[in-house]
C-alpha cells in the first residue's frame, strides 16, 4: 500500500494545486467520500457547491471551495475537476457573507446561497 | 505659398497623433497576445483531464445521450460566430464572417436552416446591417473572455439543442430548438497564422482508436486534441466505481465538456484577435512614419522655396531701386 498519492485540482481557468497528499475529503452528490492512497478507481460528481479538503504529505490541510466539480480517482492519481474553485486565502469572506444575506428563495438565490456557504466553510476551515 | 506650408504642417501634426494611437494599440495588443496564450496554456490541464475522464466514461456507459446521437432529420442548425468587439484588427472579423457565410450556405444546401448566435459587437452589427435575424448575442468580453461567458453561451446552446430533440415528434415542449451546433472561430496557429475554422460541437463525435469518427461530417473539422478519444485508453481497463451511476455522470459531464471546448475556442479567438490587431496597428504605424517623412520633406521644400522667392524679390527690388536712382 503506497503512503501517498498524487493529487491535482484544476479549474477551467487554471491549475490550482498539485502535489502529493495522504488524504482527500470531498462530498459527492451521493454522500461524503474520503480517499486514501490505494483507493479503488472511482469517478464521482461532486456537490454543485462544496468544499474539498486535501491533507498533503507536508502536514498542511488545504480546504478549497469547489463549484460544479468532478472527482476522478485512478491507481496513481486523484484529479478534481472544477468549473470554479477558490483556495481559502483567495476567498473574500465579507463578500460571501453579503451574498449569503442577499440570497432569496428563488432557484438562483438558493444556488448563490449554497456557493456562499461553501466559500465560508472553506475560509473558516483554514 | 504660406498657405501650402500651413496645410502641410497641419497634416503632419494629425498624422503624428494618429501614429500615437496606433502605436499604443500595437503595444497593448502585443502584451494581450502573451496573456491570452498564457491563459490558453492554463486552461489545458482541465481540458486534458476532462477528455480522459470522458473516455473512461464512454467505455462504461450507453452512448445514447442526446448530445452524441445524430438526429434523423436535422432541420435547424445553430451557428455560433465568434467575432471581436472592436475594430482595428485587420481582416480578423471579415475572415471569420466569410467562413460563417460559407458554413451557412453549406447548411442550406443540406436542407438545414441556420440559426445565428453571435459573440462580439462586430458580428452583431454585420448581421443587423444585413437585416439577418440573430437568435441571441453576447458582447463585451471578446478580448478577455472568462469561463463564465463561455458557460452562459454554452448553457443557451445546449438547452436549445435539447429542446430540438422532440421537434420531429410534434414538438411537445413548444420550444423550437436546433438539431446541430456549429461553432465558427479563429484558431491561433502562431503569431503569423490565424485560421478561421468551422467546427461541429454537437452531436459530438467520439473518436475510436482507428481514427474513424463515429459520426463523420464533411464540414466538421474536429481536431484530435479536443476529442474524447477512446484510442488512448485501450489496454487493461481499470474497473471504475461510479457515484452516481455512469449514465448520470455522463449526462452531467457532457454539457461541461461543451462549455470547456467553447471556452478554449474563445481564448484562441482572443489571442488571434490580438495578433491581428498587433499586425494591423504595426502596419498603420509604419505607414504613418512614411507619411510623416514625405510630408516633412514636402513642407521643407515649400519653406525653402518661399525663402528663395523672398530673397529674389528683395534683390529684384534693390536692383529696381538702384537702376531708377542712377537714371535720375
Amino acid at each position: 500500500m503506497p503512503a501517498e498519492m498524487t493529487v491535482e485540482l484544476v479549474s477551467v481557468e487554471r491549475r490550482l494545486w498539485s502535489g502529493d497528499a495522504r488524504f482527500v475529503l470531498a462530498r459527492t452528490t451521493v454522500g461524503e467520500v474520503g480517499i486514501m492512497p490505494g483507493h479503488q478507481p472511482m469517478l464521482a460528481q461532486l456537490e454543485e457547491a462544496g468544499v474539498v479538503r486535501i491533507d498533503s504529505t507536508d502536514g498542511a490541510k488545504r480546504t478549497i471551495a469547489v463549484h460544479g466539480g468532478f472527482l476522478s480517482v485512478s491507481a496513481e492519481r486523484v484529479s478534481i475537476l472544477a468549473e470554479f474553485a477558490e483556495q481559502a486565502d483567495e476567498i473574500d469572506t465579507a463578500r460571501a457573507q453579503r451574498a449569503l444575506e442577499r440570497a432569496d428563495d428563488s432557484d438562483a438565490g438558493k444556488a448563490a446561497k449554497a456557493r456562499a456557504e461553501a466559500r465560508l466553510r472553506a475560509a473558516e476551515a483554514n | 505659398m504660406a498657405a501650402q506650408i500651413r496645410v502641410l504642417r497641419r497634416r503632419i501634426r494629425s498624422t503624428q497623433s494618429i501614429k500615437k494611437i496606433t502605436r499604443s494599440q500595437e503595444l497593448i495588443a502585443t502584451s494581450r497576445i502573451a496573456k491570452a496564450r498564457a491563459r490558453v496554456d492554463e486552461a489545458r490541464p482541465y481540458a486534458e483531464l476532462m477528455t480522459s475522464t470522458l473516455s473512461e466514461l464512454a467505455t462504461n456507459s450507453a452512448l445514447d445521450h442526446p448530445l452524441l446521437v445524430e438526429r434523423e432529420q436535422p432541420k435547424r442548425a445553430a451557428v455560433l460566430v465568434v467575432t471581436s468587439d472592436r475594430g482595428q484588427c485587420g481582416g480578423y472579423n471579415a475572415n471569420v464572417l466569410k467562413e460563417a457565410e460559407q458554413l451557412q450556405s453549406l447548411l442550406r444546401e443540406q436542407g438545414k436552416e441556420p440559426v445565428l448566435y453571435v459573440i462580439g459587437r462586430k458580428g452583431v452589427s454585420y448581421y443587423r446591417f444585413r437585416n439577418r435575424e440573430i437568435e441571441q448575442s453576447w458582447t463585451g468580453f471578446s478580448e478577455q473572455p472568462g469561463y463564465e461567458h463561455a458557460a452562459a453561451a454554452a448553457k443557451t446552446l445546449v438547452s436549445a439543442f435539447m429542446a430540438g430533440a422532440d421537434d420531429a415528434e410534434g414538438n411537445a415542449d413548444g420550444v423550437q430548438g436546433v438539431d446541430e451546433l456549429h461553432l465558427v472561430y479563429t484558431s491561433f496557429k502562431n503569431m503569423i497564422t490565424q485560421v478561421p475554422q468551422a467546427r461541429r460541437m454537437a452531436p459530438l463525435e467520439v473518436e475510436y482508436s482507428g481514427g474513424v469518427s463515429a459520426a463523420a461530417d464533411p464540414d466538421a473539422e474536429t481536431g484530435p486534441e479536443a476529442q474524447p478519444s477512446r484510442g488512448e485508453s485501450q489496454g487493461p481497463q481499470a474497473l471504475y466505481e461510479f457515484e452516481p451511476d455512469a449514465d448520470t455522470l455522463f449526462d452531467a459531464l457532457l454539457p461541461k465538456y461543451i462549455g470547456a471546448r467553447l471556452y478554449a475556442a474563445l481564448l484562441e479567438s482572443a489571442a488571434s484577435e490580438s495578433a491581428n490587431r498587433q499586425r494591423a496597428m504595426k502596419a498603420a504605424t509604419d505607414n504613418a512614419n512614411d507619411l510623416i517623412r514625405s510630408l516633412t520633406l514636402e513642407a521643407n521644400q515649400a519653406r525653402q522655396a518661399q525663402i528663395t522667392q523672398e530673397i529674389s524679390e528683395i534683390v529684384g527690388g534693390v536692383d529696381a531701386l538702384a537702376s531708377s536712382g542712377s537714371e535720375s
